[in-house]
This record gives C-alpha cells, structure tokens and sequence, in this order.
C-alpha cells in the first residue's frame, strides 16, 4: 500500500522538478531575435587596439586595422558589443579574457564593438580591467549596432563558419556558455563553399 | 590561514551533521537516550564549527584577506566598514555560507527548546534539521565553497555590486529573509519528525510548529516590507513591488504560512483540517527551497540572481528530495488523520478561516502560475513570454479585496454558531463606515472598482478589527472601573493570541489602504528645472536650490538641493543624488523622499549639466505610502504580541469569567464575550 502512494507522489513531483531542471538549461539572456539562423550583418569597422597585451592611445596610433567580418567566413566568431560605462561589462570581462586567450591563433575570432562610447574612456577602461586579446572596433554612429539590433549591452553574438548568427546573447556571458557554443561550432564541418576556397 | 580554518570547520561540521543524522534516528528507534544526546551534541558542535567559519569569513572581509576568494570577489578597501561586514551576504557563496550558519543556528535554538519534549518525534526533527544544513555545507564545499584560495594574492577587489552598498537596509532585508526562510523550516522539520515517529495523530507537534511558525513569519513579513522600502528608497522608480519573480518567490511561502497560522487554530479548537494543515506546512517549505532555487540558481536575471555554474542542479536535486520524501509522508499518514470536529453552522469562525484559507492557496497558485508560466511556454512552446504586473493585479485583486472583507467579518464571528441579530448588529457600524467611505471615494472622482472596493472594504475591516479592542476596553472599563489606557494594554495581555492577531489585522489593512492609496493617486511629472526655479505637483512645490558634487568615501556624488514648499512655506529639504561608484560607471539613484502621515514627496535626480547651470528631476506626489510602512510595522509587533508567551493569571478576562465555557482547553478568550457585553 504505502509503496503504492510513494510512487503516486513521485509521478506527482516528476513534472515539478522537471520543470525546474528544464529552466536550468535554459539561458535568462539568451533573448528572441530574428538574427540567428540568419547571415550575420557584414560590417567593416576601425580597430582602435590590436588585442596585443598592451591597448595603444588614440594620440600615438589613431587605427590599428580595418576589420572585415566577410574576412573571417569559415570561421567561428564572436563578437562582443560593450561599453566603458557599462556595469555588467565588466563582470564579463575577466570570462572574455579568459576564453579568448584560449583561441588565440586558431580558427575562432573574438572582436570587441564599442557601443555608445567614446575611444579614449574605452582606452582608459581597458587598461584598468587588463586587455582584451582581440581587437575592438569602433562603431561611429552605431551603424553595427542598429544591424545587429541591438538594445543594451553586454550582447554577444556567435556566428558559425558559414556566416550565420548561431546565438544572440544579453547580459554577461558566463565561460561554460561561451566554451560550450564555440566548440560545437569548431566541431561543425566547414561550409564547402569555405573548403572550397581554402589553398 | 583564514582558508584552512574556514574550509575545514565545514568540512569537519559536514561530516558530524551525517553521523548527528544517524546517531538521532538509531537513538530513536532504539529509544536510547544517551543516543539521543549525543546527537543533540552533534548539533551543538556542527553550529559551533559553522559560527567559526563564519566569523572566519567575516574577519577576512574587515582585515581584507584577498587570498580568500569570496574576499576578493566582493572586498574592496574604500568600501565603508558596515558595507564590508554585510558583503556576506552581497555574492552567491557568502550568503550560502550566512544561510547555512542560521540553519545550524536555529537547528541548535530548537534543539535547546525542546530537548526535553517526550516521544521521538523531535529526535526525527532534529535530524530533519540537520539533513537540511547538510545540504547547505555540501554545497559549501562543492560548488559554492567561499574559501579558495586565490595566488597570487591581490592587493584590492572590486568590492560589492553596488546597488547593494546605497542603503543601510541592505544590512536588514536580507537576514531578515534568511530568518523567516529558514525558520520555516522548523516547522517542517516538526512535520516530518511528528509523521516519521508516527506520533502525528496525537496533535503535539502543531503547538511547537505553530509557535515556530508565527516567529518565521515575523521574520518574513519584516524581510519583505524591508525589500520594499529598499527597492522604493534605492531604486528610484518611486514603486515597492513589481511582482518580479523574486519578489513573488517570498510572497508565496508568507501567504501559505498566513493561511496555517489560521487554519492552526481551527485544529486546535475544533479537530479539524489536520491533513490539511499538514500540507500547509509541507507546501510553505517547499516554497521556501523553491524561492532560494529561483534566487541562487541563475533560473532568472535579477538583482538577486548571481552568477554562478552548477548550484542550480544541486537545488534541484534537493527539491526532488524534499517533494518526494514529504508527499509520500503525507500520502502515507493522512489516513491516520481523522476529522475530528464537523462544521456546525455555515456562518462561523471556522467558515472565515476556511474561507480565509481558500483565499490564500488561490493567490498562492496564481503567483505560482505566473512566476513559473515564462518556464511553462518555453518548454511546451519553446517561445520566450514574460508575465508582469497587469497579470498579477488582475488576478490577485479580486482576492485580495476579499482577503479585506473577510478581515472585517472574520473577528465578528464565533465559533461553531453565530446569532444572526447578534452578528448584524456587531456589523451596523463597521457597515456604515464601510458605505460612508465608499461614496466620499467615489465622490473624490475615483472610478476604478478594485480601489473603491479596497477603500471600502478596508475601512469596513479596519472598523471591526478596532471595535474588538473598543468593546473589551470597555467591558474592562465597565467591569474594573479601568481607564481606557489601562484597559488597553491589560485587554492585550489577557490574551496575546487573539489581540496580537486582532493588531497585525489591524496593520495588514493600514498597509492594503496605504497601496491602494498610492497606487491610485499617485502624480508624476519629469522636469528640467534651473536653480531657482519650481514645479508644482499635486499641490506641492518643488523648488530646485542647487545643483553639488562631492568626493565621498569610494564613490563620486552629484546631487541637488531640492526644497519641498507648502503653502508657501518651505517643508522639506532634499538632496537627490546620483553616486558613482569607483568599481561601476552607472551611477547609482539616490531618490529623497520627504514623508508625512498623508502623502509622500518623491524626488529623484535623472540628469543635471555638469556645469550646475540645470538639473532634470522627477517627482512623484503619492498619498499615505507611509502608512505601508507603519502598517508593515504594525503587522510584526501584533504577530510579536501573539507569539509572547501567556501568563497564566493574565488567562481570563473577568467578562468572559463568569460566561461558561463550552470550548475545552480553550487558550483563548472567545468571541463569545459580546453576548455578555451586548
């Protein structure tokens, strides 16, 4: 008898915590936008640091480098939109830091979009919070913003290597998510159309 | 050095809380009572071990040992000495650590209290207890260990998020929570201990989880009035409540514990709702754990959700035990639950509470529903909805007007019987007010029908409630030859259930007045203004003086000089700021509010030009929020007042003396009294 209502009150609990367990899989940032599955807006941005250890001043180098997202097809990128204002940027700083040094010379590309803001004070920012291995891009009249839709920031976005959105991110990006999305990509078999081109 | 002492007390307490657990449940099944003791020991030892752990923790904050990792997560040298003790509690790990101290803590206090109660149901407890803060310790030597070891040692940390380092309630609100949180596990504990003994039909354990019960809930309606007037004094939307989902998850388990601190009584008197109240315990924990899962888990975004990796799965795991283990408790004692009394007559105490109770469990259940419906649509939809406020207020509004009118009847109804001549000249008054409140509401040109409806029904529950203390005073006065200042507090004291209920009604529906109020009426308007010149809101003038900033300990403020006038007259000054913070570049609001006992002035700083040559702010003119405030206070010290211990000779009032009893063991006075006073 008792066993019987032991197992009536585990049917009963199943759903509830099966509820839960599935909210925990899910991520609270990880917001609606019609961009993933979608070709990543194109974007050719100013660099304003290289991603060398040491962030360069305005004065000395005004612009590093032009990046081109079409340059980087067949590869895993991930972008980030943030801000020297920004509180929830610098919680993500360090997990950024961290994962980026890891990719460092492979086939995943990490950039930095400044939204909202102005070169110098990022500059000032990033030598307080240490440097980010990667460029950032300054984006004049948020042209790259409004593309990519965005509506605050920390976003992140993390396009596959055939150029598609694969994940839009809000809020802080935490080093499991990050690792966990760039890795199934790095996994994906390359577009033959990339392969194609490759020497 | 404060790593080793700190992680190992937690370790060492860990493992004695495991064998306490074993220790306990073989010294009751043997009936052995040095068995028993020395469990008790081992709940003694293992608080004991956590309180060094915990003060561990608290040195490496003030010393500033960043080698500790929580330390370097949320130390920092220019934070202020208050804000750096309470940081405990400002990141995931700290507030584990603090949470897991008070469960030993009040674990070691009920094991002091009833030590010496017969039969074993409170060894099981005890167990209980100690099951509960084994989950906490393994979670702080999991996944949520606040004691590693950071090398290289840094020289500062960013210290606390600082929208928790603006306001000295963040050193209140939150134990304050933890309290009302984890004293509502002792009466589950009790629960479990009572069914697992099988001394559960015998109706001992309800005293203990009532008293219990009352001590939580004054924790928890203190923490929640706290959160409040934090998210009112800090957040600078000039609001309390949002129904965000953290908010929610402490309503919850307040409304279940509200619902059996009524339904006790009816057990207690008339035999009845044993199973129920059973489940109202059971329910109210569970709700407990699932607002901490919603909280600490990382399921939400919010200001109380942290950052973290893999606690979620552990709470979810300790969910699936609790509601596993007590359903089937439940299922498997309830037949031994037999009713004892019936109802005699459809309108009567029991009928209130009942209908009290039904009350309660459906607001209960539309919280849940909308707190958990986001989680719902994306696993059966896979589309992401959010459920704010228009939901909640439609669907709890309807209740909680009920919940009112019910506060005005309830305290007019005896038990098992009532007089209907009687009842309805007990009500003519409160009636009266009630109609009177409601035409001068709807004259004043309010047309919504949930505020016309909370004004008149709180007027009309304010009334009856008020009229209890007024017909006992007098029948004191009458019989004694008391003053009524005298009468008053001797009326309370003769019986601290009934009046202490009777005041934290009384508060309860000050506060509903108070929300509905401002909520209603409440005048904004946004405004740039230069020094000098003002604003009129709501009758009130607002006249900016002066536009300052000012290097203060950690953080930059700017502010301005803000004079509130009345008639021509100036009330108040106020100082709006915005402060920012060394660790953050969003500033951080600092509303000023002026109050008074009819209306509050709120004014916040939403812009100013560096130059000080303007300032933009925003004022908000919102009748009697204090009365939130005050009510929420008053709440408390009646629910104080009922849980103080009676004193035999205060026992009887001389008018219910001479009336016979017809209640046995009856603790309380009954509102059988009128029928000698009328």
């Amino acid at each position: 008898m008792k066993w019987k209502i032991a197992v009536a009150a585990a049917v009963l609990a199943v759903p509830a915590v099966a509820l839960l367990g599935f909210g925990l899989t899910r991520d609270p940032g990880a917001i609606p936008s019609p961009l993933p599955g979608r070709m990543a807006p194109e974007f050719a941005l100013p660099a304003f640091t290289s991603g060398s250890p040491t962030p360069m001043h305005p004065d000395s180098v005004p612009h590093v480098d032009t990046v081109r997202l079409a340059a980087l097809r067949g590869d895993v990128v991930v972008l980030n939109f943030y801000a020297s204002w920004c509180l929830a940027c610098r919680d993500e700083h360090l997990v950024l830091q961290r994962v980026a040094s890891r990719y460092v010379g492979t086939d995943v590309h990490f950039a930095g979009i400044l939204y909202n803001d102005i070169v110098a004070s990022a500059l000032d920012w990033l030598k307080e919070m240490g440097p980010l291995p990667y460029p950032s891009l300054e984006d004049r009249g948020s042209r790259a913003a409004i593309d990519y839709g965005l509506y605050g920031v920390p976003e992140t976005f993390i396009i596959g290597r055939d150029g598609r959105v694969v994940l839009k991110h809000v809020g802080p990006v935490t080093d499991s998510m990050l690792v966990s999305q760039i890795e199934r990509l790095r996994a994906a078999a390359p577009p033959a159309s990339a392969r194609a081109g490759a020497p | 050095m404060n790593v080793l002492v700190g992680l190992s007390a937690l370790q060492i307490a860990l493992g004695l809380s495991v064998v306490g657990i074993i220790i306990l449940v073989a010294g009751a099944r043997r009936n052995s009572p040095r068995l028993r003791d020395a469990g008790y020991a081992a709940v003694y030892t293992s608080f004991g071990l956590v309180t060094v752990s915990t003060l561990t923790m608290v040195v490496a904050l003030v010393t500033h040992d960043f080698s500790v990792s929580y330390v370097a997560q949320v130390g920092s040298r220019s934070t202020p000495l208050l804000f750096t003790i309470i940081s405990l509690w400002a990141a995931l790990e700290g507030s584990i650590l603090f949470w897991a101290f008070l469960v030993f803590g009040l674990a070691a206090l009920a094991v002091r209290a009833h030590r010496r109660e017969p039969g074993h149901s409170f060894e099981y407890a005890a167990a209980t207890m100690l099951a509960i803060g084994v989950f906490f310790l393994i979670l702080l030597v999991g996944p949520a260990n606040p004691f590693h070891l950071v090398v290289p040692t840094p020289s500062d940390g960013p210290g606390p998020n600082p929208l928790l380092q603006n306001h000295p309630l963040m050193a209140v609100h939150p134990p304050l929570l933890y309290l009302g949180y984890v004293g509502l596990s002792v009466p589950f504990a009790f629960a479990v201990g009572a069914m697992v003994s099988g001394e559960v039909a015998d109706d001992r354990w309800i005293r203990s989880a009532r008293r219990w019960t009352i001590a939580a809930w004054i924790f928890l309606s203190a923490a929640i009035i706290a959160g409040m007037w934090w998210s009112y004094e800090v957040l600078g939307w000039g609001g309390y409540w949002a129904w965000d989902p953290v908010e929610n998850a402490s309503f919850m388990p307040w409304l279940t514990a509200t619902a059996f601190l009524h339904s006790i009584m009816v057990q207690e008197r008339r035999g009845m709702l044993r199973v129920w109240n059973l489940n109202l315990v059971v329910v109210t924990f569970v709700l407990t754990v699932l607002g901490t899962f919603l909280t600490r888990s990382g399921i939400l975004s919010s200001v109380h959700a942290f950052t973290q990796g893999t606690i979620g799965y552990y709470f979810l795991a300790f969910i699936a035990i609790v509601l596993v283990a007590s359903l089937a408790l439940v299922a498997g004692y309830a037949p031994e639950l037999r009713q004892r009394g019936t109802l005699d007559d459809p309108l009567s105490r029991e009928t209130a509470f009942l209908v009290g109770n039904l009350l309660l469990s459906v607001m209960t259940f539309t919280v849940l529903l909308g707190t958990l419906f986001p989680l719902v649509a994306e696993a059966v939809r896979g589309v992401k909805v959010s459920v704010g406020g228009p939901f909640f207020n439609q669907m709890t509004l309807p209740v909680i007007v009920m919940l009112l009118f019910l506060l005005g009847v309830g305290p007019a109804l005896p038990w098992r019987r009532t007089d209907r001549a009687k009842l309805s000249r007990r009500l003519l008054v409160p009636a009266a007010v009630m109609v009177t409140v409601a035409i001068a509401v709807v004259a004043m040109g309010t047309r919504d029908v949930y505020a016309v409806l909370a004004f008149a029904f709180g007027a009309f529950a304010l009334t009856t409630n008020l009229q209890e203390f007024w017909t006992g005073a007098r029948a004191r006065m009458r019989g004694r030859g008391e003053r009524v200042f005298t009468a008053l507090p001797r009326l309370v004291r003769g019986n601290h259930h009934r009046y202490g209920g009777y005041l934290a009604h009384t508060g309860l529906i000050a506060a509903a007045i108070g929300i509905a109020a401002s909520s209603a009426f409440k005048t904004e308007r946004e405004i740039t203004l230069k020094p000098g010149e003002a604003v009129t809101v709501a009758g009130r003038v607002v006249r900016l003086d002066d536009v300052w900033g000012r290097q203060e300990q950690g953080r930059t403020s700017i502010g301005a000089d803000v004079s509130v006038l009345s008639g021509g007259r100036v009330v108040a000054h106020l100082e709006p700021a915005q402060r920012f913070y060394e660790s953050s570049d969003t500033p951080i609001p600092t509303p000023a509010v002026h109050s008074s006992a009819a209306r509050d002035v709120y004014v916040n700083l939403m812009a100013f030009k560096e130059d000080g040559s303007s300032a933009t702010i925003r004022v908000l003119v919102e009748p009697l929020v204090v009365w939130i405030w005050l009510g929420g206070g008053i709440v408390c010290l009646g629910a104080f007042v009922g849980f103080w211990p009676q004193r035999k000779r205060y026992a009887r009032a001389p008018a219910v003396a001479h009336t016979t009893s017809t209640v046995p063991n009856a603790g309380e006075i009954r509102p059988v009294q009128v029928e000698v006073l009328s």
